[in-house]
């Protein structure tokens, strides 16, 4: 209309340069009065918290980083009398001491061993948990068929689990062969060349070949006694033991426990309530010194076997309710279309149901496994040397005997178990805001 | 799929359990012999006694006792696999039958000998149960220590010799008690308690692991008889039972007539009768416990006589430098008494 | 029209039903099997080994001492009361850490949420470093905390009301109760069933009028003034044994070992990590809209907390605040590595190395930590019952 095209003079006709809000409500000035010191009370818990952190942050660097010593070969490094000033954390002990904190005292020339089966955690590691590695079954096989038995031959040695190495490698061969027979006489034409199947025969000759070179070329592994186990390898070894068998033992009760089968259901229920009904210290009790009772005399299970099948069992009972609570998120409508597909029992639960549950289950299951992690700790009540024993065993060795030694091993445990079970969580996190954001689509 | 894993890793598990199986009958030493180490339950780190490097190497008095052993049946001192046993697992792992011969400071008291399906055979260590204060306490005698506050090792004699010597003499005290010796000594240095007990040796060993060694003193008064012996299974294996006796026997009968690792070879052509006997030349004695007639000559060349073995390992020649005394032989006014070997 | 009789053996084969009966009928053969192969090796293994087998050591001399008992133990008394000793502990220890674990992780967990930047930071931290590090660990870092600042009994500090505090553990007056003092705890008994009598006539006075009365600061009063005036009445027959240091201890009052207060920070601190988290799950699980309703009804910030969001919190948190407490009741048997005479310190430590009865006492120990967790978890199932949200 006209009335704006002749506007009067003194209607702006541009807008203005925007000001600056006022400090009140913008900047840092603005961003600390309204988060910390918004009300009396506010106020009093910052400067309370402040306070809290100001005497604790500078003395934990000061003892732990600035007055810390470094490096040393004994107690000489670390005592404030000899060394002439003030002395905080003595890390020359744990660099002293980091290999026995690693493996115990297994055997020296030995250890590459151990190394190997720490190469062989960490790819299964990579491989289950980081979702962009592909053939995900063909990792749970590795993870749960080959892995174990292979760790077993490497850390033990000797000439039976060389055998029974090449046996497991020879039938899971086998297995594989005719399973893509099948695959083959159903119409799938390439089936013993399709990827997944040239990484799985890939994976399995270069175990079958290995176990052949052990066997033939190597000679012997010589047998390491699972007394002289211990450190990192230990904790470890419980932890993965722990996993691996508790999470087909653990669907295994869970299906159970919601089975229709009254007496299935009841031997689960009964199982998974006494296990999560007692303390860790019991079974790791139970399986020392009862355990030998149990069976016959001649079987005298080995001492590290003892807390593995008691840490297993303990395990499985946990991770039975944390798949069991993925099982009662699938709709009902999974089960009836399963059924209504004519799918039996066996067939609607790993093709629909449990591929559905476990992905859902996986922040639950990875903080199963950040509890096991912590647990291991507990063998050490029963005498077993695992990371934490081998640690506490160092400080009585006089060599390195000054009063911040003690201090000095505890914070690197702490650091080393934080550093762990901080990782897993936040994975566990990631995944969970993964699996959020496809259910809002 | 699931299944045959499942399967796989039952049959992993199964396997795991029958290494640590070998089917075995008969006596203990049939079943040594085959399995061709002796497992020896040993403690899980006592300086002196026994306890391993950061290699896993065993050394101590305990130690050498079972690989004195071994060297009587298998002339090697190195076919021992030693066990470390905490205070509760000791007797339930010689029960179960996972060692052979325990061999790690366990008092010889008579309930442990009829009512465990155990039985002691021979005292290796005289010791007593003794006090270890702070000499800035001032206390200069255990009868002194009315009101203290005294950390011991739960489930050993120990614990049962304290309570008794406070009631006898009318004491009162607190007793703080820990599950390892470690954890005890670490409270009784963290000033948690006035006194630190346990078998004199012991308080040895545990004092050279204090940061100030010469902070703290032991009190005069031993308050108790540990005899600290070998034990074996109270299954009426006699044969094993008499092994286990007779090389602990051999080794003070070796120290007795001089013979020594240093000059075993000399001795082997000694005219000495009882040196003959001892060394197997003369008379087939070693029959009679299943073994070789050179049974004892090879736990001398290999791990030598009661002597030696003490002062390589509490002795003069160790940081420990505890005295013969009691320890010393019947002859020498101790109470280390071998019969004769004839 | 009939279906045709289905014939032959796949029929049977393929029934579920029969199917389910054959699965279970195997089930329960593996089960007896094992079972029996079970019971046939103990007892093989227990008569080849000769060890008796029995609970007939429950009344033998146990000759050792505990330091911590809540009933008059002595080393003349029978392992089956030291055994009650472990067992009281036990329960003390978590009883009295549930409660502060509750009060701290509701602490924490609200802070987690609080507009102040530093203090919800700080919370986090907190929660962080305690949901991630063994108990175990924190456990010997608490001991090593309480013992390590505290002065020897020589140099005790001396605290108001006449507490001792050492590395000893804290001396608190013991009360002496004269003749008369039943009368107080009489009065303390009845001013508990008198608040409670009030506490409920209130809500149904609420319920019927709207009207609301003060049961807050009528139940305090009562269960501090009733006492105070019988106190006062029978002329004070209360007196306290004061601790003082004599000979190389402190002598008189009642004793908290540094065990104990160890434990009970560890247990508390590890625990309320937890709860945080269960809190803060609950709190964010009320719908903001709840918020606004309270609100838009005039409603003060007290009363919306305390009649809208913190009922509808709770259904969301008891349950998983369950698993906790039972948690922290079994981790109190952690107790074994700072020598605090619990359940299993006590009984599955001492007793079964004294006595060697593996199979009983493990047996009972476990029997003893289940019949604590069911009886809990039965409790808390009416609870919730109760408390779950009730739909017309």
């Amino acid at each position: 209309m006209n009335v704006i095209a002749n506007a009067s003079a003194y209607v702006q006709a541009t807008a203005l340069p925007q000001l600056p809000a006022p400090s009140s409500t913008k900047g840092p000035v603005h961003w600390v009065r309204q988060n910390l010191f918004s009300s009396p009370l506010n106020t009093i818990l910052t400067l309370l918290a402040l306070y809290v952190i100001a005497t604790t942050i500078p003395a934990l660097i000061k003892f732990y980083i600035v007055d810390a010593v470094w490096t040393g070969a004994n107690r000489d490094a670390c005592l404030s009398e000899k060394v002439g000033r003030q002395v905080g954390a003595c890390w020359a002990f744990v660099a002293d001491r980091y290999q026995y904190f690693i493996y115990g005292s297994y055997t020296q020339a030995e250890r590459w061993r151990v190394n190997l089966v720490f190469v062989g955690v960490a790819i299964s590691m990579v491989w289950l948990l980081w979702d962009r590695v592909p053939f995900k079954a063909l990792g749970m096989m590795f993870v749960f068929g080959v892995l174990p038995i292979a760790a077993w031959m490497l850390l033990y040695g000797g000439a039976r689990s060389e055998f029974w190495f090449l046996v497991v490698s020879a039938g899971l061969i086998a297995w594989s062969i005719w399973g893509d027979y099948s695959a083959l006489k159903m119409g799938e034409a390439n089936a013993f060349t399709r990827p997944e199947s040239l990484v799985r025969y890939g994976m399995l000759g270069a175990m079958l070949l290995f176990g052949l070179y052990v066997q033939f070329g190597a000679g012997e592994l010589p047998i390491v006694e699972t007394g002289l186990w211990g450190g990192v390898l230990v904790t470890m070894l419980i932890a993965s033991a722990g996993i691996v068998f508790s999470l087909p033992f653990g669907i295994a009760l869970a299906l159970g426990r919601r089975s229709k089968l009254p007496i299935i259901k009841m031997f689960s229920v009964i199982f998974i309530e006494f296990v999560r009904g007692v303390p860790l210290i019991t079974v790791l009790f139970m399986a020392n010194v009862m355990l030998p009772l149990f069976v016959p005399q001649e079987w005298s299970p080995d001492r590290l076997l003892r807390p593995l099948i008691g840490v297993a069992l303990f395990a499985s009972a946990y991770m039975a309710e944390v798949v069991r609570g993925g099982l009662q998120a699938i709709p009902k409508g999974q089960y009836e279309g399963a059924m209504s597909l004519g799918l039996g029992y066996g067939k609607m639960m790993r093709f629909i149901v449990l591929p559905q549950a476990l992905r859902i289950v996986i922040p639950g299951i990875v903080n199963t496994f950040i509890g096991l992690f912590k647990d291991t700790t507990l063998v050490t009540i029963i005498g077993l040397f695992d990371f934490m024993k081998t640690i506490e065993a160092s400080f009585a060795d006089p060599s390195w005997a000054t009063p911040t030694t003690r201090s000095t091993g505890y914070a690197f445990a702490a650091i080393f178990y934080f550093l762990c079970c901080w990782g897993m969580s936040r994975y566990s996190i990631s995944v969970e805001q993964k699996l959020a954001a496809g259910q809002k689509r | 799929m699931k299944s045959i894993m499942t399967g796989l890793v039952a049959g992993a598990a199964l396997a795991l359990t029958v290494t640590a199986a070998s089917a075995q009958q008969g006596s203990t030493l049939a079943q040594v012999k085959q399995r061709g180490v002796l497992n020896c339950g040993a403690n899980t780190g006592l300086a002196g006694f026994g306890v391993p490097d950061a290699q896993g190497n065993w050394s101590g008095l305990d130690v050498d006792y079972c690989r004195a052993v071994a060297a009587a049946i298998f002339d090697d001192p190195t076919k021992v696999r030693f066990v470390p046993l905490t205070a509760q697992a000791r007797f339930t792992a010689l029960q179960s039958g996972e060692v052979d011969i325990l061999v790690r400071n366990s008092t010889w008291t008579m309930t442990r000998d009829t009512t465990l399906g155990i039985t002691f055979v021979a005292t290796n260590y005289y010791d007593g149960q003794g006090f270890m204060v702070r000499k800035s306490l001032g206390v200069t005698s255990a009868l002194k220590l009315e009101g203290a506050q005294v950390c011991t090792q739960q489930g050993t004699t120990t614990e049962l010799n304290l309570a008794d010597f406070f009631r006898k003499n009318n004491l009162k005290y607190t007793p703080v008690t820990f599950a390892t010796a470690d954890e005890t000594r670490s409270a009784y240095e963290a000033g948690r308690c006035d006194a630190f007990t346990t078998d004199a040796s012991g308080l040895y060993s545990e004092r050279l692991k204090l940061s100030k060694v010469d902070d703290h003193i032991i009190l005069p008064e031993v308050i108790s008889k540990e005899p600290l012996a070998s034990a074996v299974r109270a299954n009426g294996d006699t044969q094993w039972a008499n092994i286990v006796k007779w090389t602990h026997y051999a080794m003070l009968n070796a120290e007795e007539l001089g013979v020594s690792r240093a000059n075993i070879a000399q001795s082997m052509q000694s005219t000495n009768p009882e040196i003959r006997r001892l060394l197997g030349v003369e008379a087939k004695l070693g029959e009679g416990l299943g073994l070789t007639n050179d049974w004892a000559a090879r736990i001398i060349r290999h791990v030598g006589n009661y002597s030696e073995s003490f002062e390589r390992n509490i002795g003069a020649g160790s940081p420990l430098k505890i005295s013969r005394s009691v320890n010393a032989l019947w002859s020498n006014g101790g109470l280390q008494y071998a019969p004769p070997i004839r | 029209m009939q279906p045709a009789p289905e014939t032959g053996k796949a029929s049977l084969l393929y029934d579920p039903k029969i199917r389910g009966y054959v699965y279970q009928a195997l089930l329960i053969g593996i089960v007896i099997y094992f079972g029996y192969q079970m019971v046939s090796n103990v007892s093989e293994n227990l008569a080849r080994q000769r060890i008796p087998f029995g609970l007939d050591f429950w009344d033998s001399q146990a000759g050792f001492d505990i330091n911590q008992a809540l009933f008059p133990y002595t080393a003349q008394s029978t392992y089956g009361e030291a055994f009650w000793v472990g067992l009281l502990n036990t329960l003390l220890v978590a009883a009295i850490g549930i409660v502060f674990a509750t009060i701290l992780g509701f602490l924490v967990g609200i802070a987690r949420l609080s507009k102040n930047w530093i203090v919800a930071k700080a919370a986090m931290v907190y929660v962080e470093v305690i949901r991630n590090l063994p108990l175990l660990l924190q456990l010997l870092f608490w001991y090593k905390a309480v013992l390590e600042p505290l002065p020897r009994p020589r140099e005790s500090i001396s605290l108001v009301g006449g507490a001792l505090l050492n590395n000893r553990g804290l001396y608190v007056p013991e009360p002496v109760f004269g003749p008369g003092a039943g009368l107080i705890g009489a009065a303390f008994l009845l001013a508990v069933f008198g608040s409670i009598a009030f506490y409920m006539w209130a809500k149904q006075q609420q319920a019927a009028t709207g009207r609301i009365y003060p049961i807050g600061l009528v139940s305090l009063g009562a269960l501090v003034g009733l006492p105070l005036v019988a106190f006062l009445a029978t002329g004070g027959p209360i007196s306290f044994n004061y601790p003082a240091l004599g000979g190389l201890n402190v002598r008189g009052g009642i004793t908290v070992y540094p065990e104990f207060i160890a434990l009970l920070l560890g247990l508390t601190t590890y625990t309320a990590g937890f709860i945080a988290e269960v809190v803060r799950a609950g709190i964010l699980a009320v719908s903001k809209g709840q918020w606004e309703a309270a609100d838009s009804l005039g409603l003060p910030y007290g009363r919306t907390l305390n009649n809208v969001v913190v009922p509808q919190a709770l259904r969301v948190i008891i349950p998983p605040l369950t698993s906790n407490y039972l948690n922290l009741t079994k981790n109190s048997s952690l107790a074994v590595v700072i020598g605090y005479p619990d359940l299993a310190q006590v009984f599955l430590g001492t007793v079964l190395n004294q006595t060697g009865r593996a199979i009983e006492i493990v047996g009972i120990t476990m029997g003893v930590y289940l019949t604590i967790s069911l009886l809990t978890s039965a409790f808390m199932n009416y609870y919730n019952k109760r408390m779950a949200l009730v739909e017309r």
